[in-house]
């Protein structure tokens, strides 16, 4: 069975938001769209999106970095919003794993996000009915597309490359070895609620500078072989203050 | 979790209509067993069906508030294998109607005793649906708990005493309502109903005093190091991703100040269980009818500060993704 999903490298994230934006752009296209702005130049703006980036800091000042965390539906493998929901408008693709909601079923009684842990939907309050990442369902299915641009929305737009896309159940996609190889995880575990999307977690590294680097192989104005002058006197370092 | 009226007033309302029709058949099998009169079929079990049958359509109307698109609530029956909303939204419908065929049979007098069991018990057509609809009632009373009693990782929810609340509380105002009614129309149940409800408003205590302190112990035992699987002891949230409000922000905070949460647990803890207590005993010593009705008013009045309570107090997990604006 197929089981399609992102998996988001932390270590690459840089937080800028294109995720977000393009995510908006692709699903949306109006103000009573399927992703409504409401009151988007006011004072208290108010509005659907699949996909937010979070900014976190971890660490005690001055030892902190900034952890930049895109967060949306993970598509879990064994979905808590599904079961509940009274109509059957929330389901779960047999064929890939994507969880949907069918807009046209939907009665917006919220109970799915009261059952949903991670806060992944968000109710249209134009349209009354709860909205969801849906992993870009029309584009990834999408047979007219080449295969390059069968991708979510995020994924293309990611200027980092910090999102895979691809079937986690296949051992071969790539999704699946940055996985294995490079300690892919979910979020809250403990919920058994299997979250289909994984997060690569942030690696400590260090640059490896060899000697031969220093010096520009590409260097067709020979400037670097040029002897400059040493000027007699002070440096900065030199200057008593 | 931000508390929304619209099911405040569902769950206490049907409760009382609940509580009251089984405080109604629970008068019907007393006076079978001869320990009280026989009580006018017409005028009482009539009019008291009719009343419970108001108090469950008015929670009927107020769950309608509850969905963006009502006009498709009857979509809500489909999942009944795995959704207790779905389970909720058969069995209301069908209490409704048994206790509505209920107080037809009594209106139109049908208890004339279709059959005898051990040559002791008549058993009418009343009899017969008062028992469905007694079992409906408790079915409905574990539907609408467990629509939040199910939800694991609200973990304030995720108990069973969320259900023997439900039925406790719900049992309680419905009994007093049908004390208020019994005083209200002036017959001498009053003390039956009322007995009964000073019993169930004592385990209500009880139940939703146990449930209190163990919400109170409860903690976050994860929290941000699962929540974004990054283990540190010190993190925190610089920016949640926008800086307007959400669906996210507006859905799982109650937005009142801890004082004001205290005082709504003051204000419930008072008026659902010592006060209408209270006002029965006074009552039962003054022989008073219009304190039951007082008492069951109060009681209603604490019920609705109750399941604000009980909303407010559930911290969703997802909460901790939303911490920082900037």
């Amino acid at each position: 069975m197929t089981q399609l999903a992102l998996v988001i490298d932390l270590n690459v994230c840089v937080g800028c938001h294109a995720c977000v934006t393009s995510c908006k752009e692709w699903n949306s296209s109006g103000w009573a769209g399927p992703m409504p702005d409401e009151n988007p130049y006011g004072a208290d703006p108010s509005g659907v999106f699949f996909n937010r980036v979070q900014t976190y800091e971890v660490g005690c000042y001055p030892d902190t970095e900034t952890v930049h965390f895109p967060k949306s539906c993970l598509h879990c493998e064994d979905p808590p919003c599904v079961p509940v929901c009274p109509t059957g408008a929330s389901y779960k693709r047999e064929d890939n794993g994507i969880v949907l909601v069918d807009y046209d079923k939907c009665i917006g009684c919220k109970y799915c996000s009261w059952a949903c842990p991670y806060g992944a939907r968000e109710i249209d309050a134009q349209n009354k009915v709860m909205k969801k990442c849906t992993l870009c369902v029309d584009r990834v299915t999408d047979e007219s597309l080449p295969e390059s641009e069968r991708k979510p929305a995020c994924v293309l737009a990611c200027p980092t490359s910090a999102r895979i896309f691809g079937d986690i159940h296949d051992p071969q996609s790539e999704a699946s070895v940055a996985i294995r190889e490079q300690g892919g995880y979910q979020l809250q575990p403990e919920w058994g609620t299997q979250p289909a999307n994984h997060y690569l977690p942030r690696r400590r590294s260090q640059m490896q500078i060899h000697k031969d680097e220093l010096i520009r192989a590409d260097n067709p104005l020979r400037k670097e072989e040029v002897e400059m002058p040493i000027e007699q006197g002070d440096t900065l370092d030199d200057v008593a203050w | 979790m931000h508390p929304a009226f619209s099911v405040i007033f569902l769950t206490t309302l049907i409760g009382i209509g609940q509580g009251l029709f089984l405080a109604l058949f629970t008068g019907q099998v007393y006076s079978l067993a001869n320990l009280i009169p026989v009580q006018e079929s017409l005028g009482f079990y009539a009019l008291g069906s009719l009343l419970s049958l108001l108090f469950l359509a008015l929670g009927l109307i107020s769950s309608v508030f509850h969905l963006g698109r009502p006009e498709r609530a009857w979509r809500a029956v489909a999942m009944w294998r795995t959704s207790w909303l779905s389970r909720e939204v058969i069995v209301l419908p069908l209490f409704m109607l048994l206790v509505f065929i209920y107080g037809v049979a009594h209106y139109f007098g049908w208890t004339q005793p279709l059959f005898m069991v051990a040559d002791t018990l008549p058993v009418d057509l009343t009899l017969i649906v008062g028992v469905l609809a007694s079992v409906t009632a408790f079915a409905l009373f574990i539907c609408t708990a467990m629509i939040y009693a199910s939800l694991k990782f609200l973990k304030e929810w995720h108990t069973a005493l969320t259900v023997s609340n439900y039925t406790l509380l719900g049992l309680a105002s419905g009994f007093m309502s049908a004390a208020a009614f019994s005083a209200y129309v002036n017959n001498d149940l009053v003390f039956l109903f009322g007995i009964w409800a000073v019993i169930f408003t004592l385990a209500g205590a009880v139940s939703r005093g146990a449930s209190l302190i163990r919400n109170r112990a409860l903690r976050d035992k994860y929290g941000l190091p699962t929540a974004i699987g990054v283990r540190h002891p010190n993190m925190k949230q610089l920016s949640q991703g926008f800086m307007g409000g959400a669906f996210n922000t507006r859905e799982f905070f109650h937005g009142r100040t801890p004082e004001a949460v205290r005082l709504i647990r003051w204000f419930f803890l008072l008026t659902v269980f010592p006060i209408p207590v209270v006002l029965m005993a006074v009552a039962y010593s003054l022989e008073s009818t219009s304190l039951p009705i007082a008492a069951f008013g109060l009681q209603y009045l604490g019920l609705i500060a109750e399941r604000w309570y009980f909303f407010a107090e559930a911290k969703h997990p997802q909460n901790i993704y939303y911490q920082s604006m900037a």
